[in-house]
């Protein structure tokens, strides 16, 4: 069955089973490697994409049932410029492995994208179920923080060249 | 727009300078570098990847006596470091940049860094044991000086002066009366061998005739430098070994036998023949797995298969709610040589107070975040396998004896992975992918799922300890006793041919088994009697188990540190003393030391811990508070071989439910020379908190017939919730003589697991007067404890 998809604003038809798991279809069919295969039930957020400012787990979500546009890791940089998040990232040198950072980056950008000034406990509470066996947690939730107050500070200089 | 991903960006990128120059090329392959991807030399174009795969065999190893192995210098001037060791995530190739950098004297920063791969990196095992700054780092700092030593020669050649008249800097060496007059790295030698060979009789001793530099004279050493691996795993542009693709790749997925020592009965092929892009089964003995042309084919196929089996006709392994009383029943299969001090009969005989108390520690899985992994290339009578293994050089090996080819028709191209702890040095998927390879032609990748990696990755052995301790009148500690059994029999080696899960399901035996092995403590305490002693024990079920155990991370540390340091504990509290004097008490008895004065480091790990945690003294446990939080604190010391470490963990514990939150850890860590201190830093954060992974959620269960944890809801792994508020990692220096010009440096990477447990434990005991002395402190345990004593 063909389907058709837009991808960090991209489209592509592929020819797959409509249950085709997503993440697959983005591996192995559109070489978008971001998301990774960790669990394939939904339980560790390796595979996580962003569908309609959802964080969504690519390993349990068919293709077909995709109607939306998804952004992955290698689609939040824009203009040759980082994702503020990723340059987080990169200043509180988070991972160690760094297998499960697409989750951890991607289900951060979707929390902030929906709570820009999240709490230290709303910041726990909604990384929660995204897993890291290296454990780097810690850096993760500083980078959180880091990454949100860049935002932060682009917005107010944005409204102050408007002002 | 399906790419081909064949081989690591950075190794695409050495192609793409060497490029340049026919000669160039020319010379890496005769040197044995870079032989991937290289058509034919003097072509002076690249090859496409598919073309690549003509191009390959035989694979020398690359000869770590020529200094051409280790350091290239570019037209350019900027320098390639191969080394033979791989990084599972702790930065260890930016440290190996920083020291050769120096040792060279070129910036960090026109510098790269090539591991792994066994046909272009000389063989220092891969990574293991912490022994990449304390050992492995030695050869490549006397290569990187070596290199110097050379380019100055070259140098006084060049400008008309002796050696002794020049300044080097940053790859630039000039005439020191004449700074105007100089030559860089580049020129000197850029594009050309060094054609020097180095000594030593191992590749641990390899050696030039230049020394290494005085700690003193290092620039980069000591700093920071971001790690170069970071960006990319940041960014998605890293390939990693899950993204190979070749042309006419297909994937493969094993079918596990649904309880451990099943056998094979038949296989119902029928079942799977008319599902879209099915290839094969492949089956051989008791091993059987689904090849598809797609990855989710592969996935419902194997889920699909039907396979008839034959069930055991004994349990394998005890329930492991049954394991420590079948351990403790258990003839053991051997026994370790007891360490004696004194005499402690006469000194139990003799105390004042004698107490005994059992730790039992379940086995632990490694759980990487992914499963194993591999792809096999079988093209033209060669074997080449691109992998995570840590110890890839172990992997060609056993890959080239388990199929029968030779060794030099195979290679392991190294690539990232999920860090896996000492899992990926058993590494089963590559044997596998190389066998299913082999039987079929083609390309093949295999990745194992998540059910199969928990439930049948290698785990780190049970421990059913008993310690007895003796206080005299005045609550010093005059006997010690310390008995460890551990369930290790047939412990797994690296990538071995008859030890691979492949191998066993094939019904390949090594005979016999590996011993195995127990632990005791390793702590500086002056204790005037003590025995302590370890045996193995054996589950009934010795091969083909998912309950096999292998190396994770420091093997037997966190459990034999658990029992001791959690008694030391219970020993200070019998004796009504606060647990960090009575600790230093032990410590300071003595003024004897070893050579690497590991007493006076202990002593300055055990301060620092305290003094940066702000350590009140009294006895534990405190005094109780009313509520349903308790609060307290543990402290913990031990070290692996030379590293030492002290850690304070701060606890609450929710007395309604059991739940347990460490809110503060503070760690004090000697390793003596650093290398690169921020990299250091979150090394030991992250051991920490894998080490509170374990103390807090993990264990391997089982019941009668098969591992019953299987994915993360049944095998809980520590979660951003339970992440410290507050992290202290303190750097010590305890050597005597700070400034020592040899300052050695130690292990970085697993020391930081060990008391942990303990410390944590001790804690609990802080705050609630319970003592825990069974892994892990899942809520329903701690609840459980406390009720009891209550009632």
């Amino acid at each position: 069955m063909s389907v058709t998809l837009k991808v960090n604003g991209t489209m592509h038809t592929v020819d797959v089973d409509p249950s085709t798991p997503l993440l697959y279809v983005l591996r192995n069919d559109l070489s978008l490697q971001g998301p990774r295969f960790g669990c394939g039930l939904g339980q560790c957020g390796a595979c996580t994409v962003i569908i309609n400012g959802n964080a969504t787990r690519s390993c349990v979500t068919p293709v077909s049932a995709v109607k939306s546009e998804i952004t992955t890791l290698e689609g939040i940089a824009k203009n040759g410029k980082l994702h503020p998040l990723q340059q987080a990232w990169i200043d509180e040198q988070v991972p160690q492995c760094g297998f499960c950072q697409n989750g951890q980056i991607m289900t951060a950008k979707a929390m902030l994208d929906k709570n820009p000034h999240p709490t230290d406990a709303q910041i726990r509470e909604g990384m929660n179920r995204t897993l890291c066996r290296c454990m780097t947690y810690y850096r993760v939730q500083a980078a959180i923080k880091r990454g949100a107050k860049m935002i932060a500070d682009a917005h107010a200089a944005e409204k102050e060249v408007v002002a | 727009m399906t790419g081909f991903t064949k081989i690591p960006q950075h190794i695409e990128d050495e192609l793409e300078k060497s490029a340049l120059t026919p000669s160039r090329r020319n010379f890496l392959k005769t040197a044995g570098f870079l032989a991937v991807g290289i058509a034919s030399v003097g072509s002076g174009a690249l090859v496409t990847p598919a073309d690549a795969q003509a191009a390959s065999g035989p694979y020398k190893d690359p000869d770590y006596h020529q200094l051409d192995s280790w350091v290239v210098i570019h037209q350019d001037g900027t320098a390639t470091f191969y080394v033979g060791k791989t990084d599972c995530g702790q930065g260890t190739g930016t440290s190996f940049r920083q020291l050769m950098s120096d040792e060279l004297d070129i910036a960090y920063e026109k510098t790269t860094c090539i591991m792994g791969s066994t046909d272009i990196t000389v063989d220092q095992g891969g990574s293991g044991g912490s022994t990449a700054m304390e050992r492995d780092a030695w050869p490549m700092r006397r290569a990187a000086a070596e290199a110097r030593r050379v380019l100055l020669d070259m140098g006084a050649n060049e400008l008309g002066v002796t050696v002794s008249q020049l300044a080097v800097s940053a790859g630039v060496i000039s005439v020191k009366a004449d700074p105007s007059r100089s030559v860089t790295y580049g020129q000197l030698i850029g594009g050309k061998k060094f054609n020097v060979t180095l000594t030593g009789k191992d590749i641990n001793a390899a050696t030039g005739i230049a020394p290494v530099k005085a700690v003193q004279e290092h620039k980069i050493v000591g700093k920071s430098p971001q790690r170069y691996d970071i960006p990319a795993k940041v960014d998605g542009s890293l390939k990693w070994a899950v993204d190979v693709k070749l042309p006419g790749m297909v994937h493969a997925r094993n079918v596990k036998p649904p309880v451990a020592g099943a056998k094979l009965v038949s296989i119902d092929e029928a079942s799977v023949r008319n599902l879209p892009g099915f290839v094969k089964v492949v089956s051989k003995g008791n091993y059987v797995a689904v090849v598809c042309e797609r990855e989710e084919q592969a996935i419902k196929a194997a889920k699909a298969l039907k396979v008839n089996w034959e069930k055991p006709a004994t349990a394998p392994f005890p329930k492991s709610d049954d394991l420590f009383t079948y351990m403790r029943s258990a003839t053991p299969t051997s026994s370790s040589k007891p360490i004696i001090v004194g005499n402690t009969e006469t000194a139990f005989a003799g105390a004042a107070k004698v107490i005994e108390a059992d730790y039992d520690i379940p086995f632990q899985g490694h759980t990487a975040i992914s499963g194993a992994h591999a792809t096999a290339d079988p093209s033209n009578g060669q074997m080449t396998i691109y992998s995570n293994d840590m110890k890839s050089y172990g992997m060609r090996r056993g890959v080239a004896t388990f199929l029968g080819i030779p060794q030099d028709q195979v290679r392991v191209v190294w690539m990232e992975g999920p860090q896996g702890y000492g899992r990926t040095a058993a590494d089963d998927a590559g044997c596998e992918a190389a066998y299913i390879a082999k039987e079929i032609g083609r390309p093949v990748r295999m990745q194992w799922m998540r059910d199969e990696e928990t439930g049948w990755d290698t785990k780190a052995p049970a421990f059913a300890v008993k310690v007895r301790g003796a206080l005299d009148a005045q609550g010093n500690v005059v006997g010690l006793d310390y008995h460890a059994l551990a369930a290790d029999y047939n412990h797994l080696g690296y990538n071995e041919p008859d030890t691979v899960l492949i191998a066993q399901l094939m019904g390949i035996r090594r005979n016999p088994p590996a011993a195995g092995s127990g632990a005791t403590p390793s702590e500086m305490y002056v204790i005037p009697h003590r025995r302590m002693d370890s045996q193995v024990v054996s589950l009934p079920l010795i091969w083909e188990t998912p309950v096999r155990t292998g190396n994770l991370r420091d093997p037997n540390g966190p459990q034999s540190t658990f029992a001791s340091e959690s008694f030391i504990d219970e020993l200070a509290a019998a004796a009504k003393a606060d647990p960090y004097e009575f600790r230093m008490k032990m410590l300071t008895a003595s003024t004897a030391d070893d050579a690497a004065f590991r007493r006076a480091r202990s002593i300055a790990c055990l301060k620092a811990a305290a003094e940066t945690y702000g350590w009140d003294r009294r006895p534990a446990p405190k005094a109780r508070a009313t509520g349903d939080i308790a609060t307290g604190r543990g402290i913990a010391y031990t070290f692996r071989n030379q590293t030492v470490v002290a850690q304070v963990a701060e606890v609450e514990v929710n007395r309604k439910t059991g739940h347990v939150w460490v809110k503060r850890l503070v760690c004090a860590h000697d390793c003596g020379l650093i290398v690169n201190p921020e990299s250091l830093r979150h090394t030991i954060e992250c051991a920490m908190l894998h080490s509170l992974s374990r103390t807090l959620h993990e264990e391997c269960q089982f019941d009668g017939a098969k591992t019953t944890g299987v994915d993360w809801i049944t095998h809980p792994t520590l979660t951003h919730a339970d992440t410290p508020e507050k992290i202290d990692v303190v750097l010590v220096n305890g050597d005597p003589n700070q400034n020592r010009p040899d300052l050695p440096p130690y292990g970085g990477g697993e020391t930081a697991c060990k008391p942990m447990l303990a410390a944590v434990a001790n804690a609990i005991f802080d705050a609630t007067g319970v003592r825990l002395r069974r892994i892990p402190f899942r809520p329903a345990r701690v609840l459980a404890a406390l009720e009891t004593a209550k009632a």
